[in-house]
């Protein structure tokens, strides 16, 4: 787990272009979503989206589940662990 | 329907950004095409923002916030961008990971970077300014609509003063592309040294440039835009040559009343011939200066060209390296810029300077 | 005093109709023009619904009567149609005799063709004609030149709001003395560019959509043309013109909020709406008919719906979206709706807002259900709300 979160940290800097953050910039159990947290927007719901699909081989098929699988780093890592194809 | 120039934000393939008046140094380009120098954008925008826009997109939110500043200002009553080929490169990117991707899987952030007016929104959005919106995009007519809507809102007085802007990239597939047109050089040229050539073609390039336009004059304003006019495919070279004493007589003065002339020059040797044979009827041992040499060819140029008018007119000096022939006397009052692609789209652009 | 701005002409084609009198059978008979993709090659075949204009690009030349041939764009084509009909409907058989200009929209441009030759672009020659017909000025200019237009040309792309920006750009040119007559619109064909492009934004509904219904899923897209003729008050004298209307109010502003989102309080959509009632010196109350955007997406209608409630109170005018007849035209779709703003005047219509069934729960007014073929209207106001919170907002009154 702790493995797929430093992973996932490094493939959503990359992903959503976020220069001048570190992965130890991001908290594990912060929200990824909004003020107070990364701030990410919906753009980047939609792009995560497509993360998870290109790296992982999983689909959301209603962008709305995003809002819980989403919420932070250790939610979406958990969520990659239970529904991640083999 | 005059408007005075009191901010100016020109990023450009000189040293132009962040300095007032002209750069000392210019910068050579050997390559295939002249490149922007891109300041220290992280000053200008956040981080949350910029990650989302593209080069050019960096340069023109910097553009923006260098003309506020230069003008004093925060918030523009209106903003209008003309750009001809909008953002290229991340049409490019998302075309081809439409293609190569067969459409799935695909980043929407580049979708929406690629609509043309994608700058001027995100202006809108850095400004937080929910005033009048809108981009042009019209090959080389793109800046000068935008000039004139511009104009048009501080004569409506629905606008007291207006963030504008020109703003065009090129990208290495665009190059190779529009190369297959047959309009960039075949041969080597120094792009400082492109308006002695005589063969065919020229050579691309790029700008992000802002003005802040004001109903009045004020302490930061550089020159008065006292009237911007195009013209579409004309006939023939006698009729261009009536169309420009037209648009003089219009606003009162005669060829002999400019002082300098600043021509869209691009050393493609049918295209410079436009200029002279007019010129040679009309303009007459004038005082001539070039531009493109130093941001090359897009269909934004002249705003690059109107940064280093309203310098001219604000310091008195004509650089010499802009200098073509006929070195003008001081002072220099009254300067004409005139640009054409291909014969086709021609603009006229009335620059003077404020009398106190 | 400002110059009044009237239209003259009108031209349009989309799914529903190759011109105006196509157009109206179409509204009258409730008949939409979505359905399946099939001019464009895309995975989405089959399982996004689109508005197509039903002629290929073929049937396009010939109803045209030029000879086909390389470096055409559809947008050109589709173009070229609305604008001829404009300029017949207006009488118009001497371009010359009054200083005229073009102010065509498009974001599109010759992307229709572009997205199939691009590899080809890169690695031969086979396609070159089509370079230079990929960016938004080739259709205006082609257009103008097969019009004989010259006088003043330009081109504007504020994604959905575009040519409703071209239409209030055409009437300042009149009003400020610089032109006497502009055909201003705006031109749009479907691609599989910006297809994908609205699929990656999951705003897409994958059934017709349902514009200010609850249950809404999306947008549906579309494409078409259209053009209108404005005439200033000396053209009209002098040639003793039919006026179908005049546009006597025009506001555009900004959301400044979010790329691809409105806010939740519409503040442009409210500020567009605003500006025009102030330009026509018309109170909310005076309007009879509102021709909303309307897309279909949660957003907009969310947007617009609390922006009309905040403008009109109490007291909102019937109010109708019909992207639910054409699709989303995008560029196009406020000359669209324009030309639907000026043909409801004409015939005392209030257009069906299709395919709605259970209100909104955010908003306390619905939307028209039923055709209305005897309504009084004097003012109608037009909604076009854009990518990068780009809102424009038109008033067209009875003369």
């Amino acid at each position: 787990m702790e493995e797929l979160i430093a992973k996932l940290k490094e493939q959503i800097i990359a992903e959503l272009n976020l220069e001048d953050v570190k992965p130890e910039d991001i908290n594990d159990d912060s929200p990824l979503f909004g003020e107070g947290g990364l701030g990410l927007d919906s753009i980047d719901a939609l792009e995560l989206i497509v993360l998870l699909e290109k790296n992982y081989g999983i689909k959301i098929e209603d962008p709305k589940e995003g809002k819980t699988i989403f919420y932070s780093i250790r939610t979406l890592a958990e969520y990659i662990t239970t529904n991640k194809k083999a | 329907m005059k408007a005075y120039i009191s901010g100016i934000g020109n990023i450009s393939p000189q040293k132009t950004c962040e300095q007032k008046g002209f750069p000392e140094e210019l910068v050579e380009y050997t390559g295939n095409f002249l490149q922007i120098i891109l300041p220290d954008y992280k000053l200008y925008i956040d981080l949350m923002a910029r990650r989302r826009m593209g080069r050019i997109i960096k340069a023109g939110v910097s553009a923006a916030k260098i003309c506020l500043n230069d003008a004093g200002a925060t918030m523009p009553e209106a903003i209008i961008t003309g750009t001809g080929l909008g953002c290229i490169e991340d049409t490019e990117r998302f075309l081809s990971s439409v293609l190569e991707n067969q459409e799935r899987l695909l980043n929407p952030a580049h979708f929406m970077q690629s609509t043309y007016n994608t700058l001027c929104s995100q202006i809108a959005i850095q400004l937080s300014c929910t005033n009048y919106n809108n981009t042009f995009v019209h090959r080389a007519f793109s800046f000068e609509s935008a000039l004139i809507d511009a104009m048009m809102l501080i004569a409506e007085e629905r606008a007291g003063n207006v963030l504008v802007g020109g703003v065009d990239e090129i990208t290495a597939n665009h190059y190779a592309i529009s190369g297959k047109l047959g309009i960039w050089k075949k041969e080597t040229v120094s792009s400082l040294h492109l308006l002695e050539s005589s063969t065919e073609g020229t050579i691309p390039g790029e700008g992000a440039a802002y003005f802040f336009l004001t109903a009045q004059p004020v302490d930061t304003s550089y020159a008065c835009l006292t009237d911007v006019a195009t013209f579409y495919k004309p006939k023939t070279s006698a009729q261009m040559a009536e169309n420009i004493q037209k648009f003089l007589a219009k606003n009162g003065m005669t060829s002999k009343d400019i002082d300098l002339l600043m021509l869209g020059f691009n050393g493609d040797v049918d295209s410079d011939e436009v200029y002279n044979r007019i010129c040679n009827q009309i303009f007459d041992k004038k005082p001539t200066t070039a531009y493109k040499h130093l941001c090359g060819e897009f269909f934004t140029s002249t705003s690059f060209a109107l940064s280093m008018a309203s310098a001219i007119l604000k310091l008195q000096q004509v650089p010499e390296y802009m200098l073509i022939k006929n070195s003008p006397e001081l002072p220099v009052r009254n300067i004409l810029v005139w640009n054409h692609y291909h014969n086709a789209e021609h603009s006229l652009l009335l620059v003077q300077r404020i009398e106190k | 005093m400002e110059k009044r701005v009237f239209i003259t002409g009108i031209g349009i084609i989309t799914g529903i109709g190759n011109n105006a009198d196509e157009t109206l059978n179409s509204v009258f008979a409730s008949h939409s023009g979505i359905g399946e993709i099939i001019h464009v090659s895309t995975i989405h075949k089959g399982s996004i619904p689109v508005s197509e204009v039903k002629c290929n690009n073929a049937e396009l030349f010939h109803l045209l009567g030029i000879p086909e041939k390389e470096g055409i764009s559809r947008t050109f084509l589709l173009g070229l149609m609305a604008a001829k009909e404009a300029l017949k409907t207006s009488g118009i058989t001497d371009i010359s005799a009054w200083k005229t200009g073009l102010v065509s929209a498009t974001t599109v441009g010759g992307m229709d063709k572009s997205e199939l030759y691009y590899q080809d672009f890169l690695k031969n020659d086979f396609h070159n004609e089509y370079i230079d017909t990929h960016d938004c000025a080739d259709s205006t200019e082609k257009i103008a030149d097969y019009l004989g237009i010259s006088d003043f040309l330009t081109t504007i792309s504020t994604a959905c709001s575009s040519s409703a920006n071209s239409i209030m750009f055409g009437a300042r040119l009149i009003k400020n003395g610089k032109l006497d007559r502009v055909i201003a619109g705006g031109t749009e064909c479907l691609s599989k560019f910006h297809i994908s492009g609205f699929h990656s934004l999951q705003i897409l509904d994958t059934q017709p959509c349902k514009p200010f219904d609850e249950n809404r899923q999306g947008l549906t897209l579309g494409e078409g043309a259209a053009y209108l003729i404005l005439e200033s008050e000396e053209v009209v004298k002098a040639e003793n013109k039919e006026v179908l209307c005049e546009l006597t109010g025009f506001g555009n502003a900004c959301e400044a909020f979010h790329q691809t989102a409105s806010s939740p309080e519409g503040t442009g959509a409210v500020l567009a709406m605003q500006k025009a009632l102030a330009s026509a010196n018309l109170n909310p109350s005076d309007i009879d008919y509102i021709n909303a955007h309307g897309t279909g997406t949660e957003n907009n209608d969310l947007s617009e719906g609390v922006a009309i409630e905040t403008v009109f109170g109490s007291h909102i005018p019937p109010v109708s979206s019909t992207k639910a007849f054409t699709g989303h035209t995008t560029s196009a779709a406020g000359a669209v709706e324009a030309v639907l703003s000026v043909l409801a005047i004409k015939n005392h219509l209030i257009y069906p807002n299709l395919n709605f069934q259970t209100a909104m729960k955010e908003l306390h007014f619905l939307p028209v259900k039923n055709l209305i073929t005897d309504a009084k209207i004097n003012h109608v106001l037009s909604n076009s709300f854009g990518f990068g919170g780009n809102d424009t907002s038109l008033i067209f009154s009875r003369y």
